[in-house]
């Protein structure tokens, strides 16, 4: 009875969710231009509708955007704060000066090892977390799910002061625990070996539970038939995982594999109010560095340093595209 | 009839073959349970650790090995914090920052969303394009200039320098924009033949409908508003500017950055909000992120 009306439904929101990428053909203009008086009301509609976002997005995005090249492309300091257009022209020597300082060096290896670990770390902690939270079990999902989500939505700041009463190397409750198993846990913020690990322990703990959403939603998507077919085929449960919903999992993964690593590129805030940028440098990272010369008035330099982290987030997300995208 | 569907169905015979295939169907896989506690338990320590320390007295705070359990909880961190650090201020500033900025974002965001959705306009996909690509933007490339800015039209003596730079969002646009297009056009078609105005087509028939993805990017702004502690650590000058963030922030590396008791009852104060908020809606929010991720 209503079965025939549901093809119809879901052809138009097929159609609609192509939205604007869809090209207009020449026959298509002929047929706006016969009714360019709905059309011409609708751009009217449109453009106010987007005048407040787009004036707000002009002032407070683009502006500074194009406005911090530029201040990386002169000699802008904190003295010109209220004569910013007073500077001078330096090309890229900025550029030439920051890859010369080896504090910033580092500060690039810092954030490498993190993004390179932590990514990795956090999208499998994610992962094996939907996966057992789907199809492991079947009660208390909802606890579980907003257990590990919980630390998502936290204050850094917050949860920076609690981390540092945890790794706290007399009275913290981690060293205590390893005193347990008759382990003598280290100075975790103040040994230059374990600070930086300790961020990335931070950081998998703070976003596992966003990945762990979205994939949730990317499972609930994989069809139960297909599974049950597989299962009839004999396939046992970690060939289905990685010939079925792993494949299924590309777009949730691809999702969260672009927004983790864009944030982890910037990774600023643990470091920030765990440790400063130490001991001895060992978690300064990129965007911290750009902070400090911020904090010093080498507005130049900052700017410069901040294109630099820029850079590095549309290469690896365009990498990420490359090689995680369906391959129709 | 779950039998059927199941291929050992021929084994079915005896009791506790029966017992046990009913546990995983209720269950699923019992022993998973045991890991997952304990990752739970991982998960929420920090969070136990900050309660239960903040109700340490100060001889409590310090004693080795640490004591999981206050022995004699006390208010007394708390207080201090209220009547000494003057959190009652900084939270009411916390909250205005939080309720205006999600306000802009609620109604530009949509507006834009739906324009970029639904209607037809030269210039739409370069708009959508622009927004988008601005999300790999790091903060610390707009920072230096937006401070130079906010300096200069005088705003970093006012609330406002904490909430101009924030009230339009690229990922609400995002967000808004991906909602909106599963909205079936025949609504704003018929819409049209009505002779419903094109402005009163958004504000009567679209915005109505998109109160769940309204109330995700709602939480998700507030949240990310109640969290940020960079930029009103850079741009507050006085005390009654300060958030709570920024309060605790200088708290913590300030004269009393050795009083734990009285900085994880802060870490309470600060997190107590938005824990509460998530709980009561986790459910449009995960829902909500899960869904406008995907499409």
């Amino acid at each position: 009875m209503s079965m025939s009306t549901h093809p119809g439904q879901g052809d138009t929101r097929v159609k609609s969710a192509a939205g604007p990428g869809r090209t207009i053909r020449p026959a298509d203009r002929r047929r706006f231009a016969l009714r360019h008086t709905t059309t011409g009301r609708q751009a009217r509609a449109a453009w106010i509708l987007a005048a407040p976002f787009l004036a707000l997005f002009a002032a407070f995005m683009l502006l500074p955007v194009v406005w911090s090249l530029l201040m990386s492309l002169t000699d802008t300091k904190s003295a010109d704060l209220r004569t910013p257009l007073n500077v001078s022209f330096t090309g890229f020597d900025t550029y030439v000066r920051i890859f010369q300082d080896e504090q910033f060096l580092t500060a690039l290896r810092n954030t490498a090892v993190f993004v390179l670990v932590g990514l990795p770390l956090t999208l499998a902690a994610g992962l094996a977390a939907a996966v057992v939270l789907n199809n492991g079990i079947h009660r208390f999902r909802a606890v579980f799910r907003v257990g590990f989500y919980l630390p998502v939505i936290t204050s850094i700041v917050a949860v920076a002061v609690v981390w540092k009463t945890l790794l706290e190397p007399r009275a913290g409750l981690v060293n205590t625990a390893l005193g347990w198993f008759g382990i003598d846990g280290p100075a975790w913020l103040a040994d230059t070996r374990f600070a930086l690990p300790v961020m990335i322990v931070m950081a998998v703990w703070r976003n596992l539970g966003t990945v762990m959403i979205i994939m949730l939603a990317g499972l609930q998507s994989v069809p139960n038939s297909l599974m049950e077919a597989a299962e009839l085929d004999g396939a046992g449960p970690w060939q289905r995982f990685w010939r079925i919903t792993f494949p299924l999992l590309r777009p949730a993964l691809l999702l969260t594999a672009v927004t983790t690593g864009i944030g982890y590129l910037q990774f600023f805030d643990e470091p920030f109010v765990m440790t400063d940028g130490g001991p001895l440098d060992s978690t300064l990272s990129a965007t911290m560095y750009a902070y400090r010369q911020f904090g010093n008035g080498n507005y130049d330099a900052a700017s410069a340093a901040g294109y630099v982290v820029f850079v590095l987030i549309v290469a690896l997300t365009t990498l990420q595209f490359r090689v995680l995208r369906d391959k129709d | 009839m779950s039998t059927l569907s199941s291929p050992h169905s021929e084994h079915a015979g005896t009791g506790r073959e029966l017992r046990r295939r009913r546990i995983r169907q209720n269950w699923g896989h019992p022993w998973l349970y045991v890991p997952l506690a304990g990752a739970l338990l991982l998960m929420i320590a920090p969070f136990l650790w900050m309660l239960s320390g903040s109700f340490k007295p100060e001889a409590d705070i310090r004693r080795v090995p640490p004591v999981l359990i206050p022995t004699k909880p006390s208010i007394g961190n708390y207080s201090e914090l209220f009547s000494r650090l003057d959190f009652s201020s900084m939270f009411a500033n916390s909250v205005v920052v939080a309720l205006a900025v999600t306000a802009g974002n609620l109604i530009f965001c949509s507006m834009l969303g739906y324009a970029l959705a639904k209607l037809e306009f030269r210039g739409r996909r370069s708009v959508f394009v622009l927004v988008i690509a601005t999300l790999m933007v790091p903060g610390l490339v707009t920072f230096v200039p937006l401070y130079v800015v906010v300096t200069n039209l005088g705003l970093n003596g006012s609330l406002l320098g904490l909430i101009l730079p924030f009230l339009a969002a690229p990922f609400g646009v995002f967000l808004m924009r991906q909602f909106i297009s599963t909205l079936p056009d025949e609504l704003i078609d018929a819409a049209r033949v009505d002779g419903c105005r094109e402005l009163a087509i958004f504000w009567k028939v679209i915005l109505p409908l998109t109160k769940p993805a309204l109330a995700t990017l709602g939480i998700i702004t507030f949240l990310g508003s109640w969290n940020n502690f960079l930029w009103p650590l850079v741009v507050a000058q006085n005390e009654d500017q300060y958030t709570l963030p920024v309060g605790l922030a200088l708290a913590s590396s300030g004269q009393d950055f050795t009083r734990f008791g009285i900085l994880l009852a802060g870490a309470v104060v600060v997190l107590l909000p938005v824990i509460t908020v998530f709980l009561l809606f986790q459910r449009h929010f995960v829902a909500g992120i899960a869904t406008t991720g995907l499409k």
